[in-house]
């Protein structure tokens, strides 16, 4: 526990310096030099300029929003339930919450796939029923069921984590003072919630601003977000475009992150209750 | 009142419960269904799980997966106690800097983790390999090693592996004997959480693999236009009992050292 | 005496998860009093205290406030506030808002509210410090913006658990004068949960002593020190040597072998008592004088008194005196008859809870 162990970490920072610096320090390289080794702003200024990128860029932004919108939606209430059941089974029902979130997350998507398709299970009741068959699969509203169900328990468990440690007692002294449930709630549980909100909706936002695999799993290749063409880019070679897409997400990555002062351990603690 | 509003809680409880689960336990339910379609049930059966087995592409990637997981794993769990003890001998303001780094897998988004080390190792080695991916691998879960190895580490009386030294132990005989036990539970939380995220990553795999090689969300992926094979169902039912598995593992490591035990004494003293 | 209960509670019991937290209560508080809910924890005083303030509803029994109902009633219906154990208050606002925050619910005009709060901010000696984030301050300032919030509305009740647990002794001991002084100035009701029997003995008008969720023993502080109706009691409230005797007849108790005269009667012939001795009331003198002869076995000094640990007799005597013995001398023991306070035996664990005494 002295001086002498300091040597120990030195496999741990080659590995920073080496797969974590370098690489980044890689990508800035590529996102700012022509194929020819010149500097240039290129890149980056083509990855808000041109008209394809842009687009994509509205439709990710707006998905993106819309999903953490509705995990917030769906898991505030749901935070706020969780934490008035018993203390005994608090624990063991947010850990059955988070469970699903395990299965692996391709698999996720196939069944999610089985559900939505044509001849999917929803298709099937609807028929039984005599109704008519919906066209969610490979459309941008089974893209955002996608993001919402695999995101969720990332916007469920710092909502819980902030909901949970409220003090009953500044509710009970609202009450005290005369407010009634609804003020109670405007005044000061909904305040006291915002940093767990804020927190989540990074948690949800980031991985779904650059997300690709589920647009091509759910959205059958038909639409193209913004990590879609990062991932089409580097497939194809094209690194010095691809790099200036790539710098541009880590931008949206680290606003939003300053924003909200997430730094990273509360994603790594909240894999698990 | 009070009664109305349990019940439409434990309503909305359920209603989500049931949407989260839904895609599980069709899976599940699905891969003992003889018929070939997922939308007729042909009975029960194991044929899903014998063509699974059958399958030579992806029984290989389920090894390589497994394979790579642990590999990965005890790579990572190595670095990051080794990595957590010499953390321990820094300066704040240097560990401070250390950590924000090492946390940025963390916070960036996957894709721009994964192209990044992309681009590093075609700009170094050309190509990718089964070595890239496992290095790429060992990134991605190197912070979920060190976030629960360190705050055990740091609550570590320093004094007892000094008692050991004073005792006679060498520092290596100290650290297994004193030291060891003592953070063992945030070591294997974190070789376990390691693995289980190793297991399930697609992004990161996807970019650093490369050809021919293939875990198996990459090969899902990759065949996505294939459709929905009948071997998935059985290995979405396989897999997520094994990851169940790692997990109630993880949860009953945590809860029983957080319990103080005989430590209560050594916990007061530092308060 | 009627006429002046402000809140009764009439059978009142509560258990949580299977476990009687209090049994079959009944207590009265009158107008304008300092009563002070006193028990070692557990013993229900705080789940009382919350019963009066309606955030606990009780599983039987009712809560009488001005001879009407309100067992059923919310919180924020009652014309009472609350200074909860770790004062709650809203880390989001800063001091003003905090005190303001019942005004503005009550709709009271914003000049009404600056002028009110600026008052209260007065009598808790805090002016000034209105734009602070209340998360700064120090405990016993956070303390005072509690009361002040609570007393902002001009509550009839204010109802205080634990105030002063958690701050440290000196803070404690300016807060005790302090409370009385806002008591005395505000003319309310106070109802004080507490386990500090110095606290209690200090501060009150009233206690009542609590124990597994019973009313042990309800007087004035003196009433209560000086003539504790139970060993729990008598324990419980200052220093108390209990020693086990036997009642030979009226007015002569036999302590481990020895007589010694008292002025308690009533009790059946040769029936096992406990008997109550106040560590003060023990005077230390040479052995030949003394009822008891004993060694001294450990001595401490505590500033005004000493405190001594005398072996006689096979019980260890609690003894505090200005004069000091050293250890290993012998001395005699002597009690003045009127200073022996002599109580029936609990017959069971229950009982003694209940302090069965009739």
């Amino acid at each position: 526990m002295n001086k002498k162990n300091l040597w120990l970490s030195g496999p741990y920072l080659v590995w920073i310096v080496g797969f974590i610096l370098l690489p980044l320090v890689t990508i800035f390289y590529y996102g700012f030099t022509t194929a020819q080794g010149g500097f240039t702003f290129a890149n980056i200024i083509n990855a808000v300029t041109d008209s394809a990128n842009l687009k994509a860029i509205g439709l990710t932004v707006l998905l993106a929003a819309l999903a953490t919108a509705i995990c917030l939606l769906l898991g505030y209430p749901l935070a706020l339930c969780l934490s008035r059941i018993g203390l005994k089974w608090q624990k063991a029902v947010i850990f059955l919450f988070i469970l699903p979130m395990w299965m692996n997350f391709m698999l996720q998507m196939v069944a999610i796939n089985v559900i939505l398709e044509d001849n999917g299970i929803i298709n099937t009741i609807l028929t039984a029923l005599g109704l008519e068959k919906v066209h969610i699969a490979n459309t941008f509203g089974a893209i955002l069921i996608g993001m919402v169900y695999d995101y969720f328990p990332f916007m469920l468990l710092p909502l819980y984590n902030t909901v949970s440690r409220l003090d009953g007692d500044l509710i009970n002294a609202s009450k005290d003072l005369g407010a009634g449930p609804l003020r109670t709630f405007f005044k000061i549980t909904f305040p006291l919630s915002l940093p767990g909100l804020v927190s989540g909706a990074t948690m949800v936002f980031i991985p779904a601003i650059s997300d690709f695999a589920i647009a091509e799993m759910l959205g059958g290749g038909k639409i193209m977000l913004v990590g879609n063409i990062v991932e089409m880019s580097f497939t194809k070679g094209q690194y010095y475009q691809g790099s200036g897409l790539a710098i541009l997400l880590m931008a949206f990555v680290i606003i939003s992150s300053l924003i909200t002062g997430e730094d990273g351990e509360n994603e790594g603690g909240a894999m698990l209750p | 009142m009070k009664k109305l509003s349990a019940v439409l809680r434990g309503l909305y409880i359920g209603l989500i419960f049931l949407m989260l689960y839904l895609p599980v336990m069709l899976m599940i339910v699905l891969s003992f269904n003889e018929s070939r379609s997922a939308y007729e049930w042909g009975g029960f059966s194991f044929v899903k799980y014998e063509a699974l087995f059958g399958n030579e592409t992806i029984m290989e990637a389920l090894l390589t997966t497994v394979v790579l997981g642990f590999a990965a794993a005890a790579l990572a769990t190595l670095i990051g106690t080794l990595g957590c003890i010499g953390m321990l001998a820094m300066r704040k303001r240097v560990q401070k800097t250390v950590s924000t780094v090492a946390n940025i897998p963390l916070l960036n988004a996957d894709i721009v983790t994964g192209v990044s080390l992309m681009l590093f190792f075609t700009a170094i080695v050309g190509r990718m390999n089964s070595v890239t991916l496992l290095a790429s691998h060992v990134t991605l879960i190197l912070p979920y090693v060190v976030l629960n190895v360190y705050p055990k580490l740091a609550q570590f009386d320093p004094s007892v592996y000094e008692a050991a030294l004073d005792l006679g132990a060498s520092p290596v005989k100290a650290f297994f004997k004193v030291m060891l036990p003592d953070i063992f539970p945030g070591v294997l939380t974190g070789f376990l959480l390691a693995l289980t995220i190793s297991l399930d990553d697609f992004t990161i795999t996807y970019f650093t693999k490369g050809q021919g090689l293939n875990t198996l969300s990459t090969l899902i992926y990759t065949n996505r236009i294939r459709g929905i094979l009948p071997e998935y169902y059985a290995l979405a039912a396989l897999m997520f009992v094994g990851v169940l598995f790692l997990i109630l593992i993880i949860q009953i490591v945590n809860i029983r050292s957080a319990k103080p035990q005989a430590r209560g004494d050594k916990q007061r003293i530092r308060r | 005496m009627e006429k002046e209960k402000l809140i009764e509670l009439v059978g009142v019991s509560k258990s949580y998860d299977g476990e009687n937290v209090l049994k079959n209560l009944d207590l009265y508080i009158r107008d304008n009093e300092f009563i002070t809910l006193l028990g070692p924890s557990g013993c229900g005083k705080t789940t009382t205290l919350r019963i009066i303030g309606g955030f606990v509803t009780p599983d039987t029994g009712r809560v009488i406030f001005e001879g009407k109902d309100i067992t059923a009633l919310p919180p924020n219906k009652r014309q009472l506030n609350t200074v909860f154990q770790k004062y709650a208050l809203f880390p989001h606002m800063n001091v003003f808002e905090n005190i303001a925050f019942g005004l503005r619910i009550q709709g009271v005009s914003e000049q009404e509210i600056k002028r009110r709060v600026s008052e209260m901010l007065e009598m808790v000696g805090l002016s000034g410090f209105e734009k602070r984030a209340v998360t700064q301050m120090s405990g016993g300032q956070q303390q005072r913006i509690a009361i002040a919030r609570a007393l902002v509305n001009k509550p009839r009740v204010l109802l205080l658990d634990e105030p002063l647990g958690a701050l440290d002794f000196k803070m404690r001991q300016d807060m005790q004068y302090e409370l009385k002084n806002i008591h005395k100035q505000a003319g309310i009701t106070f109802i004080y949960v507490t386990h500090d029997q110095e606290e209690a003995l200090t501060l009150s008008d009233t206690i009542a002593v609590m124990n597994q969720g019973i009313i042990q023993q309800i007087g004035t502080p003196e009433d209560i020190y000086n003539e504790p109706k139970n060993a729990f009691v008598a324990d419980f409230i200052g220093d108390s040597n209990i020693i086990d005797g036997v009642m030979l007849h009226d007015y002569l108790v036999n302590i481990r072998g020895v007589d010694f005269p008292c002025v308690d009667a009533g009790f059946r012939r040769e029936e096992p008592v406990d008997v109550v001795i106040r560590p003060e009331d023990v005077i230390l003198t040479t052995p030949e004088k003394g009822q008891l002869q004993g060694v001294v076995t450990s001595l401490t000094f505590k500033g005004v008194h000493y405190e001594m640990d005398v072996e006689a007799c096979g019980y260890e005597w609690l003894v505090h005196s200005t004069k000091m013995e050293p250890v290993g001398s012998h001395v005699g023991i002597c009690v003045d008859p009127e200073n022996i306070q002599i109580m029936h035996k609990p017959r069971s664990v229950d009982e003694e809870a209940a302090g069965v005494d009739e």
